[in-house]
């Protein structure tokens, strides 16, 4: 039992990560973004080649203390985040910015599907199908519950280190909309885009901040999912459904929504193993999504339908 | 004349499976043409139609459900029924809220359908999928060309009735209401229309010849599997709308022809050039380069070949002219 919640809060993490992306596009750019899943397998895979590009200089990495990864790790991630910021807006620029002039917002959602697509398969293109992993180390996991207690926990310290820097990231982002101009900008763009204008806001900036945001958490949420499971150029398509569930769960446009519904569906999925068997644990996000639009289709901490 | 023979035998296998997608178009149509509803689960719909009807005609399967060797038609209607059912459920969750609602829930059922495709193993036979679907007439006619020919000619009078039942739809009062919702859900509520019930309406009407089409695939290949009904179909079948141009059932159905078509060539093409070792490799460009021309139509030609008709009431028929010059 609380192997499944543990299990479940680091899905939940990944979750939680993806969804602000897919929140904040929706609530700023209005458009259900089915590209974003593309930014999460992007993120770990251009993670994967960083990783393989500092192995070629300075030789394959030490772990570092408990983890599975070392230090070059870390600044993989680092590329991948910048790497991954870079696509989304390279996208936006050919794609969105041009249907944002003329077209409406299904047209937009219909390209970010086409978008979704051709991300997909150049990915598998230029990486192939084989499934990949960041390191090969088998890690000892710490338990740190006895088994006599409601089944026990042991934990990986990788896994540690996924819930703390997911946490560190929410934490990073309720600072930034909250303390500084360009957050409170991106805010008010989400609540009222036609009033934000007016009053002098740079709507374009707090477009461009979007998506690097959105792209940075994704490439974060990338780099997890790759670290706790493996690298396959489906991860993030296997995700979008929780994403999506996370997003609405929680509340259109809200941050702290998508982190408690990312966390939520994360629990979900793992509660529901015992249940009705790993192969279906996808479909529970599903169930979750129908749930909350028959019975509160404005999300937990959402105010708009 | 050996040729002729393989170049007709050709020509009428690809037109079986452009008649079968252009059924699904026009269903497409119907929901976001005619009404603006965006549907993400079209696979899903398509697979639903194609493994009920396989499962109500087949002979009797061992070790699984279903394989009740009822008569082909029977299938096909369990089909439709089946896929609306499955329609109405989606509906009733999302068509209240904002249209990206039912854009997230058509994709989530798609998704799930697959998983169940893939693992209930005693219902859909699971990653090996279902064998052994009925034929229809293949014991009276035995010779394989001729089946097809056959087959042909059965898609392609049902293709023809829903062209022209749904000519005949839109052109109807309750047509003009869909077209009134799309454009203006206010304007056409504060007239007195439920704009819910309508849209479930073409909702469902338009996943039922989904299904149906997917019972024709079913029995045409004679065995079915979930990587029959990829996220991949769905998007090719949306690309046939929006090349052909959505609001226009013509455009529909040549949408149809002219994708299949780019798609067939464009894979014979990379199969000629590219060594067997790399061809998985190459099949992703191939969805690539579809990919890109969607994005393209969308920006460069939104209306598609041939784009909606601005009047459709043959009462209007006499001052058609003018609003067209307006």
């Amino acid at each position: 039992m609380l192997q499944l919640i543990a299990d479940g809060f680091v899905i939940g993490s990944v979750i939680a990560l993806g969804a602000i992306g897919v929140t904040l596009v929706y609530s700023i750019l209005r458009f259900a973004n089915f590209a974003h899943g593309e930014l999460l397998t992007w993120g770990a895979y251009l993670a994967w080649t960083a990783l393989l590009g500092f192995a070629a200089v300075w030789g394959p990495m030490e772990p570092l203390g408990p983890f599975s990864f070392g230090w070059t790790l870390l600044a993989s991630l680092g590329v991948a985040a910048i790497a991954t910021a870079a696509l989304a807006l390279l996208v936006d620029l050919l794609l969105f910015r041009q249907l944002r002039r003329h077209g409406s917002a299904i047209t937009l959602i219909m390209a970010s599907f086409g978008a979704a697509l051709v991300l997909r398969n150049l990915l598998q293109f230029i990486f192939g199908a084989v499934p990949e992993y960041y390191s090969r180390e088998i890690q000892v996991a710490i338990r740190l519950v006895p088994r006599d207690v409601l089944g026990g926990l042991r934990i990986t310290p990788d896994q540690l280190f996924v819930l703390g820097l997911t946490a560190v990231s929410v934490v990073g982002l309720h600072l930034f909309l909250t303390r500084t101009t360009l957050g409170k900008a991106m805010r008010a763009t989400s609540i009222n885009p036609q009033l934000a204008r007016v009053t002098g806001i740079d709507v374009d900036r707090v477009i461009r901040a979007t998506w690097i945001i959105g792209a940075v958490l994704a490439a974060v949420a990338g780099v997890f999912s790759g670290l706790t499971v493996q690298l396959r150029p489906q991860l993030g398509l296997d995700l979008l459904l929780p994403l999506f569930a996370a997003a609405i769960l929680g509340g259109i446009g809200s941050v702290y929504g998508a982190v408690a519904g990312g966390l939520i569906v994360g629990l979900a999925e793992s509660l529901s193993v015992p249940i009705v068997g790993a192969e279906y644990r996808a479909a529970t996000a599903f169930i979750v999504l129908i749930a909350i639009l028959l019975i509160r289709p404005t999300g937990l901490f959402g105010e708009r339908p | 004349m050996p040729d002729l023979l393989g170049l007709l035998s050709y020509g009428t296998f690809f037109l079986v499976f452009v008649t079968i997608y252009g059924l699904v178009v026009l269903g497409l149509n119907l929901q976001w043409g005619f009404t603006g509803l965006f549907n993400v689960g079209v696979a899903g719909f398509v697979a639903i139609g194609a493994y009920t009807s396989a499962l109500l005609t087949a002979p009797d399967y061992p070790d699984q459900i279903g394989g009740l060797a009822l008569p082909i038609p029977l299938g096909w209607l369990g089909a439709m029924v089946t896929s609306g059912l499955a329609a109405f459920i989606v509906g009733v969750a999302a068509l209240r809220l904002r249209h990206d609602y039912l854009a997230i829930t058509t994709f989530g059922i798609a998704v799930t359908l697959q998983l169940v495709a893939l693992n209930a193993q005693s219902l859909t036979g699971g990653p090996f999928g279902l064998q052994f679907i009925p034929k229809p007439f293949a014991d009276v006619i035995a010779d394989n060309l001729a089946w097809n020919l056959a087959y042909l000619a059965m898609a392609a009078t049902l293709l023809g009735l829903s062209y022209v039942a749904l000519e005949r739809l839109v052109r109807s009062p309750w047509g003009r209401v869909l077209r009134a919702i799309r454009e203006d859900e206010t304007a056409a509520e504060s007239l007195g229309k439920r704009a819910f019930r309508f849209r479930l309406q073409a909702f469902v009407i338009g996943c039922m010849l989904m299904g149906l089409g997917g019972a024709l695939y079913a029995h045409f290949v004679g065995y079915i599997a979930p990587e029959d009904f990829l996220p991949i179909l769905t998007f090719q079948l949306w690309t046939m709308l929006i090349v052909g141009g959505s609001g226009n059932n013509r455009g529909a159905v040549l949408g149809a022809v002219v994708v299949w078509a780019l798609w067939t060539l464009s894979g014979n093409v990379l199969r000629e050039l590219v060594p067997a070792e790399h061809q998985a490799r190459a099949a992703t460009l191939q969805v690539v380069l579809i990919g890109l021309l969607l994005m393209l139509i969308l920006m460069v030609r939104p209306r598609g070949l041939l784009g909606e008709e601005a009047v459709v009431s043959r009462h209007m028929k006499d001052s058609a002219g003018e609003v067209q010059e307006e």
